[in-house]
């Protein structure tokens, strides 16, 4: 679709064709699902008034599987099929998985990445949480009763490109369409914020199953702006678990051998952590090899065993503070989410830290995902959501490989997206007619400590003397996030890019096979649905279209007028089609040949706007 | 308006060294709230490439403008005074004495008072330079002077971002 409607910026043309948008919290240890309905954002419950869906798996054989509170009911006996805690190993390699010993199931290394090992075969993340996603889909099209147009994901804000990746993998392999992946903690404070009609600087305080998050924010009418985000991917509740199982362990001088014995020793941990946000004292209970552990845990025990972990936490939120150049005291509020805040040690360390009490008042389990919901709403371009906007940074600094394995910062960490940022480089050797270019990714100088994102070669430099080229690399930064790098030999003219998509994930033709084979897209379905898609852009194509030749018709000669007019009648045609591809095509026809119409209209409108802000402003 | 407009011209604001902080703030919002791609979410891929490229410059008008050095820097620029930082370092001998002090400083510290203390020790040195940009371009208009102090405010910058860097490894 290319032409616009200048005077309605980000609604649709008809508010009548709302479309189902839902904000997913995919987490650690539970995912929900939320969508705006009559302007309020809200979780939609399952059939049992559940919102929360547990984040869990299980494998029963090659072809039935159990999702959510069934498959965490079945844990603790068939621990080898039961997939918890999969957000720790999206879009990671086997090397870097914490606690493997720990856990519960088998993992195996695919080809540099992370799978487990079922009774229904080696599973990949992506796989494990499509299921979780679709489950979730279904749940919001048996509410609506609608196809779901689209769905924002929330990710931790720390999340590499290729745990990003991963998490879009999997929203695709559920058939989902991904919107938009958004920071947690910038959706809880989307959350916050417009509940509260708030104003000022917030942080956030996200500690998840398995990921910690600190988001520092600054809020004015509307407009949400991301100052600093920091934290660490692989740090959360089930950290504490892991860490209070260990120490009651080592206290009672037992071992836990075996899946099922560590399965156990876990299940009793999270257990007993729970009931010490209540309680001073708990029992430990755990059936070990056969013999029962039976212990008391005191909470100052249960304290000492993980000061560590909140410790990494509090150094987390001063580093985030440092790069927001503001100090504690210059903070609204602090605002709390993911169940782990519920920890008593956490609530005092975090007034500690900040001298003043946290703000809980909204649900923590599911401020996130209603956040995400009113973001998803805003993306799919419904009516009256625009008096949001969320201006996002990068969370972690982008960069290229230099001589020696150094990495040279391009774009720094906490840019506002979207942005451009280039820097010049130069050849090493005389006559270097080719250069690699190596895109990497991580705060760290060795390139070897980042993560490697895309590598790509700009080649036909003419030959000169060392230092004589002058390459211009040029990082660009879409506003959800998306990058590419061009790099350019001034002198000559030529030029090389790409678009980043990293490794981790799966390729196209992958995540087409396992589409094929998958359980949520029959056949006919997808067809049924494509026509139905395609019918709505080619009426919202034409309605934007007639809209913009009613305000902007003159702008255009009588020849290129009567182009347009003949490409919408053939579009008009082509809807009674009940092939997909003939109504997008007829579509992109009409799209295409009013771009450059599009591109005057929209230039001239955002000039316009900004002028007529700075007379009012001044 | 287009977008070869100055950052000034498209913010609206006095091409000064002097600037308010939180108009600066308030005026990148309203900008952003009329040209981000979000706003046109609906309306294809024509007005999202645009918007993207006005959101674009938006933003690196608005991170020129809010540093004071990089503001100071682009307005040498404007006026025929460029920094060239990467091959004029040319620096005089008591500022570049002053720079070994403070490296030596850094290595020794070892514990956050002394981090800190040179963490004080650095921000004052950049308040005067700063307060001195200001006389030298709204007052005088000297560019070419303004020019040599943009350079040493950059040394100080760096230094400070080792500071920073030093405190962060001591997890202060």
């Amino acid at each position: 679709m290319a032409l616009l409607q200048i005077s309605e910026p980000g609604q649709a043309p008809d508010p009548h064709q709302r479309r189902v948008a839902v904000g997913i919290d995919l987490g650690t240890t539970h995912s929900l699902v939320a969508a705006v309905r009559n302007g309020v954002a809200e979780c939609l419950p399952d059939d049992q008034g559940r919102a929360i869906l547990p984040s869990a798996v299980r494998y029963l054989d090659a072809e039935r599987r159990q999702i959510g509170f069934d498959a965490v009911a079945a844990r603790a006996q068939d621990p080898a099929n039961t997939i918890t805690s999969v957000k720790r190993l999206m879009g990671r390699g086997l090397a870097d998985i914490a606690h493997r010993d720990a856990m519960s199931y088998g993992l195996v290394d695919d080809g540099g990445m992370v799978k487990v090992r079922t009774v229904a075969g080696d599973k990949s993340p992506v796989e494990v949480s499509a299921e979780i996603l679709a489950t979730l889909r279904f749940r919001a099209e048996d509410t609506f009763d609608d196809d779901v147009h689209g769905a924002v994901i929330t990710v931790p804000a720390y999340f590499d490109e290729g745990q990003r990746q991963a998490t879009k993998d999997a929203a695709q392999l559920a058939g989902l369409n991904v919107l938009r992946l958004i920071s947690e903690p910038t959706a809880a404070a989307i959350a916050y914020g417009l509940d509260n009609g708030s104003e000022g600087v917030y942080a956030v305080y996200d500690l998840g199953g398995g990921t910690f998050d600190i988001s520092i924010l600054r809020l004015t009418q509307g407009v949400f702006e991301v100052i600093a985000t920091g934290g660490d991917s692989a740090l959360g509740g089930d950290d504490y678990d892991h860490a209070l199982a260990d120490a009651v362990l080592a206290r009672a001088s037992r071992q836990a051998v075996g899946d099922a014995d560590r399965a156990a020793v876990l299940v009793a941990a999270r257990t007993a952590k729970e009931a010490l946000t209540d309680a001073d004292v708990v029992p430990f209970v755990a059936a070990l090899g056969g013999s029962e552990l039976h212990v008391e845990v005191t909470r100052a025990q249960f304290d000492d065993a993980t000061q560590a972990l909140t410790d990494r936490t509090i150094a987390a939120v001063r580093k985030a503070l440092r790069d927001a150049r503001l100090k504690a005291a210059d903070l609204q509020g602090i605002v709390l989410v993911g169940g782990a805040t519920r920890m008593p040690q956490i609530r005092q360390a975090v007034a500690a830290f900040f001298g003043r009490a946290p703000l809980t008042n909204l649900n923590p389990d599911e401020v996130v995902a209603l956040g995400a919901a009113i973001q998803a709403n805003q993306l799919a371009g419904n009516a009256g959501a625009d008096d949001l906007l969320l201006l996002d940074v990068i969370p972690l600094s982008l960069g290229i490989e230099t001589m020696g394995g150094l990495v040279e910062r391009i774009v720094p960490r906490n840019q506002t997206i979207p942005t451009a940022m280039a820097q010049d480089f130069t050849t090493y050797k005389d006559g270097q007619t080719a250069l690699a270019v190596h895109v990497v990714q991580g705060e760290r100088d060795l390139v070897s400590d980042c993560r490697s994102l895309a590598r790509f070669e700009l080649r036909g430099i003419p030959p000169m003397s060392a230092g004589a080229a002058r390459i211009r690399v040029t990082f660009t930064v879409d506003a959800d996030g998306l990058l590419s790098v061009a790099a350019k030999e001034q002198g000559s003219g030529v030029e090389a890019s790409v678009t980043v998509k990293p490794s981790y994930g799966l390729s196209d033709d992958q995540i087409a096979t396992m589409l094929q084979e998958s359980f949520s897209t029959a056949q006919q379905d997808m067809q049924a649905r494509a026509l139905v898609e395609a019918r709505v852009d080619a009426d919202r194509m034409l309605m934007a279209t007639q809209s913009a030749l009613d305000v902007d018709g003159d702008l255009l000669s009588t020849a290129e007028r009567s182009i347009i007019d003949t490409l919408m009648q053939a579009l008009r045609d082509a809807k009674s089609s009940t092939e997909a591809a003939v109504v997008e095509a007829a579509t992109k026809t009409l799209a295409e040949g009013t771009e450059a119409f599009a591109a005057q209209r929209m230039n001239h409108g955002i000039a316009r706007a900004l002028s007529g802000r700075q007379i009012e402003s001044l | 308006m287009n977008l070869q407009d100055t950052d000034f011209e498209l913010f609206g604001v006095p091409s000064t060294f002097l600037q308010d902080r939180a108009a600066l703030d308030a005026r990148w919002k309203e900008l952003q709230r009329e040209a981000h791609p979000d706003r046109f979410i609906s309306q294809g891929a024509a007005a999202q490439r645009i918007a993207m490229q006005w959101s674009v410059r938006i933003n690196e008008a608005y991170q020129r403008l809010k540093e004071p050095v990089r503001r100071a820097s682009y307005l040498c620029e404007l006026n025929g005074a460029p920094i060239h930082a990467e091959d004029n370092t040319a620096m005089p001998g008591d500022f570049l004495m002053q720079q070994m002090e403070w490296r030596e400083s850094l290595d020794d510290a070892s514990e956050a008072g002394a981090i800190d203390a040179l963490q004080a020790e650095v921000d004052a040195a950049r308040a005067r330079a700063l307060s001195s940009l200001d006389w030298l371009i709204d007052e005088k208009a000297d560019y070419q002077a303004a020019s040599q102090q943009v350079r040493a405010l950059m040394f100080i910058e760096r230094f400070a971002q080792d500071v920073e860097a030093k405190a962060d490894a001591l997890g202060q």
